[in-house]
């Protein structure tokens, strides 16, 4: 597995366990009240989970094994596939914290338009890639 | 394909009728007669997003991530069964309390008991999972 696709995984699998985290305290929640706070984990559990695990997932196994190319570098453009990843965290991150620490709206606005920005760069990356297996360069 | 993954999966497609079965009845006259059906929507999202979704992930993550650098080449099993069998049953758990809860009744504690099934359940994908993502 290359090397960025095992820091999206590992990255995604981080972002697993602390949705799953924050799911189950939202769900105790339902049934034994921990208190008003609790319910801004919301975001958290959403940003974490569709984001963090499931879109951030994806890339890495699509990094991983989508067709490569028989000429020069084999995965393509890999620095926009990079740019991506940081892109995807930084967004999840502001997207995710921001409302439950009280930034300013701004923060989760540039963070769902980081990740609006990662998916392009992924695209990018991804989309000469999307080929028939042997052809093409 | 090993033994878990098609437990995995199958146990995902069954999720996944489960949930459009539900949207159907959540959207016919049958919600009119029995009330709980108007408070299943977030049972609903969680029979697609971690019933279907997640699960069918665990599964072919399962059998198709690189192997493990240890003696077993897809980690240890018994984690990988003790993930299936609690993701289930804090599913089946919620599927059957939360609608109850939403609606104002005593969850008697199934709740608890489901957020902290599926918790293990994923951690224990997580930490069997994690070894095996390795760069070449």
């Amino acid at each position: 597995m290359p090397r960025l696709s095992v820091w999206f995984v590992r990255t995604a699998l981080a972002y697993l366990a602390v949705g799953f985290l924050v799911g189950a305290v939202l769900l105790i929640n339902r049934d034994v009240s921990l208190g008003a706070p609790v319910t801004r984990l919301l975001p958290i559990h959403i940003e974490s989970l569709l984001m963090g695990w499931m879109v951030q997932l994806s890339f890495g196994v699509a990094f991983w094994i989508l067709p490569r190319f028989r000429s020069g570098p084999e995965r393509g453009r890999e620095g926009v596939a990079w740019l991506s990843y940081g892109l995807l965290n930084l967004g999840v991150m502001a997207s995710a914290f921001g409302p439950m620490l009280g930034l300013p709206p701004p923060v989760p606005l540039l963070g769902h338009t980081a990740q609006a920005l990662a998916a392009g760069a992924f695209a990018l990356h991804a989309w000469p890639r999307i080929k028939m297996f042997g052809t093409g360069r | 394909m090993p033994t878990l993954t098609r437990w995995f999966i199958k146990s995902a497609m069954l999720s996944l009728l489960a949930a459009f079965l539900l949207a159907v009845a959540m959207h016919s006259s049958l919600a009119d007669r029995m009330p709980w059906l108007r408070a299943v929507w977030p049972t609903y999202l969680h029979l697609l997003v971690v019933g279907w979704l997640t699960q069918l992930i665990f599964g072919v993550a399962f059998w198709l991530f690189p192997k493990h650098p240890g003696a077993s080449v897809r980690g240890s099993e018994r984690l990988g069964w003790t993930s299936f069998v609690l993701l289930n049953l804090g599913l089946l758990l919620r599927l059957w309390s939360e609608p109850r809860a939403l609606l104002g009744g005593d969850a008697a504690g199934l709740l608890v008991i489901s957020a902290v099934a599926q918790l293990l359940a994923g951690w224990a994908f997580v930490a069997n999972t994690w070894p095996r993502i390795r760069a070449r």
